[in-house]
């Protein structure tokens, strides 16, 4: 197999070049899903037989949680390939998707928790499922501070990521934690092989929700790290040729 | 459906907004977050230029 491909895309200026295209490919169609998304979760789905319009909160936590689950991982793998292959520029979509991850890990907690007070009586309760997001909370903040207290780039890229990889052990702990332990948390609504446990009138805007928070996922991740390759780069003919445009 | 009828959420109205709000909040915030770092880093690269010729 010809892999010419491959190391043109991991050369920090090509990369670059692609990602400037590829953020507003990606960041509209991101608008117009999570446009859809809202209207169809908001105004189309019909009301939860027990939960009443209270369930509607599912449209922006599960996407918030499958986000901030799907960056970690993706940000572990960026930070293992450069550990592994010295790619710098899988350290640098590492260090880009941190931020986001964590955002987005927040916005979990911060919607799960304004969903629990109703349906469960109380904001917050230390049971396996929200203990362990919010263990993946600190990996991301533990992630960024490590990176940000070593000077040199390339040790901190390696620190980071050994940290990254290491917390990886968490995600299968998230996912499984309400078939493991007793939790208050309900179980997975469409994972369920094949057969998903909610009407196709509430399952479309969540499925355009999902997509629609992952591309938008990916329009930020290329700007940071678009802004990652240009602190990074020391090649100066290119910069200079990049920053005339 | 009116539309006191829809903001009120079948009585989950305070909940239901803050969280749609909250999560509109953080994703703009995102965007601009990643717009300024994109921009602090070309104003940073350009000031790290002229020290150096190209080809020295």
């Amino acid at each position: 197999m010809d892999w010419t491909w491959f190391h043109k895309l991991a050369s920090p200026p090509h990369f670059y070049r692609i990602a400037g295209r590829l953020a507003p490919g990606l960041g509209w169609p991101a608008l117009v899903l999570i446009l859809a998304g809202l209207y169809g979760g908001l105004v189309f789905a019909p009301a939860d037989f027990q939960q009443g319009d209270g369930f509607r909160i599912l449209y922006v936590h599960a996407p918030s949680a499958w986000l901030s689950m799907f960056i970690y991982a993706m940000m572990a793998i960026a930070a293992g390939i450069g550990l592994i292959w010295r790619m710098k520029l899988a350290h640098a979509v590492a260090i880009a998707a941190a931020p986001i991850g964590a955002w987005f890990t927040f916005l979990a907690l911060a919607t799960g928790s304004l969903w629990g007070k109703p349906m469960w009586g109380t904001w917050w309760v230390w049971d396996a499922r929200l203990t362990s997001e919010l263990i993946l909370l600190f990996l991301y903040l533990g992630f960024l501070a490590l990176h940000a207290s070593i000077d040199d780039t390339q040790r901190a890229d390696r620190a980071a990521a050994v940290l990254a990889l290491v917390g990886i052990v968490n995600l299968p702990i998230i996912h499984y934690s309400v078939y493991w332990w007793n939790t208050l948390h309900q179980g997975s609504t469409i994972t369920k092989l094949g057969r998903p446990s909610i009407t196709l009138d509430m399952l479309w805007p969540l499925l355009v929700m999902l997509v629609g928070f992952t591309l938008f996922f990916g329009a930020v991740l290329t700007r940071r790290v678009q802004a990652e390759v240009l602190r990074r780069e020391r090649n100066a003919a290119w910069l200079r040729a990049e920053l005339a445009r | 459906m009116s539309a006191g009828g829809f903001l009120a959420m079948g009585g989950y109205a305070a909940y239901v907004w803050p969280a749609f709000g909250l999560t509109l909040a953080v994703m703009l915030w995102n965007v601009h977050a990643a717009r300024r770092a994109h921009e602090r880093a070309r104003e940073d690269a350009l000031r790290r230029l002229p020290d150096r010729e190209p080809g020295a």
